[in-house]
């Protein structure tokens, strides 16, 4: 509340605490592109595209983590004693962050993919689950552009983002058996493969990454919040006008709904 | 759950039994597309016998999505939907109903699509067993996750071209899984074919559980 | 339990718009109440809302003795609303359509039949399928369907409407039969003359507010209460 509250007088998404993370997530980027581009040496097999592991390897992390975000806080709204608009704007928020990573990802892959096993595109395992979610969060992004009530919409997004996040496990089983090409996890081997600047460089990488996530995940947040609260505050004038369709000044008290629309709908919802 | 099923259900079929739509249109249009498959890959009998598996279980897909849009279709005309709302069905009945009536249309258009391969590709079938089983499962999985994404896009406008962007990615695996077991079914691959049928058990089944308890969510939300 | 609806400030939304904007009803148990008022007032919504088919986002909102804003379902199956939809299936024949409702809402399949012979559904139209019927047609199946389940609380929107004269008296003569058999009736309806003698008492809808609720019983409400949206 206090965080709306601030946001409210700025006019904005921006406040003191987005803007130090804001700068936090500068600095990271242009020191993991530092240590990246100048400071960390060429791979002995790969030569100049090993630099391409301070991106992939983050962004692939960070797009199965909002997807995560997504259905965990999505099932969190369907459950009825934690059902809150609030973790409909979350999974809103995680999942758009999340097909951007995923875009990334998928982008990144191929730039790698391209000189390291001469094909752009490659039916592996882990490259086909990837472009798999991302195609069923983009029809997830689709469904939630759809009007309407928005705790209808909200309910119809949360179903489709649990039954998605069930269906990974599936996908995963159903593209490893098909076909399995991709490298292993390089850091967690027993043996890394990977040394000195390139290991340091690599775990900044997800470091930055990781404020970047939280970085755009609180401004798109907020966005969410704003919206609704755009809404919210046209419910009083908006029953005013309707009562005054019909002539009538005022009839006893302006039924409240009490903060948000959330919160009465959230007994309503209990069916 | 189990009687408001039957009634749904037995609607649903009641339905096709006089409007036809399945055997008229949508059956037609599976051996259309076999046909067409075969104009695409200029009538090469060494790949059309090959690659049978994925082309009868892709028409499979298209055809289920237009049974799932026929099916929400029926609930959207002359408030209907508000009807079966009103009527205090059971919601899990409700799912289970509609997805069964489903499931039944597309195992007679695999029936006819079945034949189709056989004479068009020139398919000859050999593990019969893993054959029905594992399109069993695959009907199943492809109606109950239609049936939710069909009620969960019904009412909305834009159903029609949402309704598959958002089934297609979904029932991926059921393709992968249907087309794999059936190409080991079919003597096409040495591997074994049996273990894609436990993917596709679940996928059915993940699909029917949450199906189950989700489906009053969306049934209230109009 | 006498008070068959009971609403309180009720607000319903139909995506942000509030069709109804704080309405206070209270009907009674055997009472037919007829809701006036100009078109876009809320009637409608006012009625469906009763039905638990629209959901009441703020307000206070029970019908025949369950609390609407908790659980709209619980009491679907003893209402009936008889709209400007039929919620019928075009591709079913009219026995099987009326077979389906009634088996639907958990009714006795038995009261098929009667119902549809009261309502003059006998022989070929029983058979034919609902989408080759005219309108009026379609309409005494519905009616047929609302008569077979009997519900507790028939809610009408526009009843009369479609309808042809035999018919419009015949819907007259279901309704008071149905509240002697002791149902409860709210209905909506543009044809003044007719639905006044049927009605006990009149509410009158405007801006998504219950502008004038009279309190008596007297069969015609002197016209100062209507109220000029």
């Amino acid at each position: 509340m206090v965080m709306v509250r601030r946001m409210l007088e700025y006019r904005g998404t921006g406040d003191r605490v987005t803007r130090i993370l804001g700068l936090v997530t500068l600095v990271l980027v242009a020191v993991t592109a530092w240590l990246g581009l100048v400071v960390s040496p060429p791979d002995k097999v790969q030569g100049q595209l090993v630099r391409l592991i301070y991106v992939h390897p983050a962004a692939a992390t960070a797009c199965y983590v909002g997807f995560g975000l997504c259905a965990f806080a999505s099932l969190a709204y369907l459950w009825p004693r934690t059902r809150s608009r609030r973790w409909d704007r979350l999974a809103a928020a995680s999942a758009e962050i999340g097909v951007v990573f995923c875009i990334l990802t998928l982008v990144t892959g191929s730039i790698w993919g391209r000189p390291a096993w001469g094909v752009w595109w490659t039916w592996d395992a882990r490259l086909t689950l990837t472009a798999l979610l991302l195609a069923v969060f983009l029809g997830y992004l689709a469904l939630r552009r759809t009007g309407g009530d928005p705790d209808s919409r909200a309910k119809r997004c949360a179903v489709v983002a649990v039954v998605c996040a069930l269906l990974v496990p599936v996908d995963h089983e159903a593209t490893t058996w098909w076909q399995t090409l991709h490298q292993g996890n390089t850091i967690l081997r027993p043996n890394p493969l990977i040394h000195g600047w390139q290991l340091l460089t690599m775990l900044i990488s997800f470091v930055t990454y990781g404020f970047l996530f939280a970085w755009l995940l609180v401004h798109r947040y907020r966005v969410e919040v704003l919206e609704d609260r755009f809404e919210d505050e046209g419910y009083e004038v908006a029953i005013a006008e309707r009562r005054a369709e019909g002539g009538v000044v005022t009839i006893g008290p302006s039924p409240v709904l009490s903060e948000s629309l959330s919160v009465s709908t959230q007994k309503a919802g209990q069916s | 759950m189990w009687r408001d099923a039957v009634v749904v259900g037995g609607k649903d079929l009641r339905v096709e039994m006089h409007s036809r739509v399945t055997t008229t249109q949508v059956a037609p249009y599976a051996i259309l597309v076999l046909l067409l498959f075969g104009f695409a890959f200029d009538q090469n009998h060494a790949i059309l016998s090959q690659a049978a598996p994925g082309l009868f279980w892709m028409a499979v897909l298209l055809c289920s999505m237009l049974a799932v849009q026929r099916s929400f279709a029926l609930e959207a005309a002359d408030g209907a939907r508000d009807g079966l709302r009103l009527s205090g069905l059971d919601p899990a009945g409700i799912f289970l109903g509609k997805a069964a009536a489903v499931a039944l249309q597309l195992v007679i258009l695999e029936v006819v699509l079945g034949l189709g391969i056989a004479v068009l590709f020139g398919t000859t079938f050999h593990n019969p067993a893993l054959l029905v089983l594992s399109a069993a499962a695959a009907t199943v999985g492809l109606a109950s996750a239609g049936t939710l994404y069909g009620m969960v896009a019904a009412g909305l406008r834009v159903r029609e071209t949402l309704l598959p962007l958002l089934i297609l990615p979904v029932v991926a695996p059921v393709l992968l899984g249907a087309t794999q077991a059936w190409m080991a079914a079919l003597g096409l691959t040495t591997a074994d074919g049996w273990r894609w049928l436990t993917l596709l058990v679940s996928f059915a089944a993940i699909y029917v559980t949450f199906g189950v308890l989700s489906f009053s969510v969306l049934v209230e939300e109009a | 339990m006498d008070q068959v609806i009971h609403f309180r400030s009720a607000v319903a939304l139909a995506g942000r718009f509030p069709v109804l904007a704080g309405a206070d009803l209270d009907v009674a148990r055997g009472e037919i109440v007829l809701l006036q008022g100009a078109n876009g007032a809320g009637k409608t919504s006012l009625l469906r809302a009763c039905a638990g088919l629209l959901r009441v986002a703020a307000g206070e909102a029970w019908v025949l003795g369950e609390n609407l804003v908790a659980d709209p379902r619980a009491v679907r199956r003893r209402i009936g609303l008889f709209g400007h939809s039929t919620a019928l299936y075009e591709d079913l024949n009219a026995v099987d359509n009326v077979r389906f409702a009634v088996r639907a809402s958990g009714g006795a399949v038995s009261a098929v039949v009667p119902a549809m012979e009261r309502l003059g559904l006998t022989g070929r139209l029983t058979a034919t399928s609902v989408g080759a019927l005219s309108a009026g047609q379609r309409r005494r199946v519905a009616l047929a369907v609302l008569l077979a389940r009997d519900p507790e609380l028939w809610l009408l929107d526009e009843p009369h409407a479609g309808l042809d004269a035999e018919h419009r008296d015949l819907l007259d003569v279901l309704v008071e039969e149905a509240v002697g058999r002791g149902a409860t009736v709210v209905l909506a309806s543009h044809e003044a003359d007719r639905a006044r003698r049927l009605a006990g008492r009149i509410v009158t809808v405007a801006g998504g507010v219950v502008s004038a609720q009279a309190p008596s019983l007297s069969p015609v409400q002197p016209e100062a209460t209507a109220h000029v949206a």
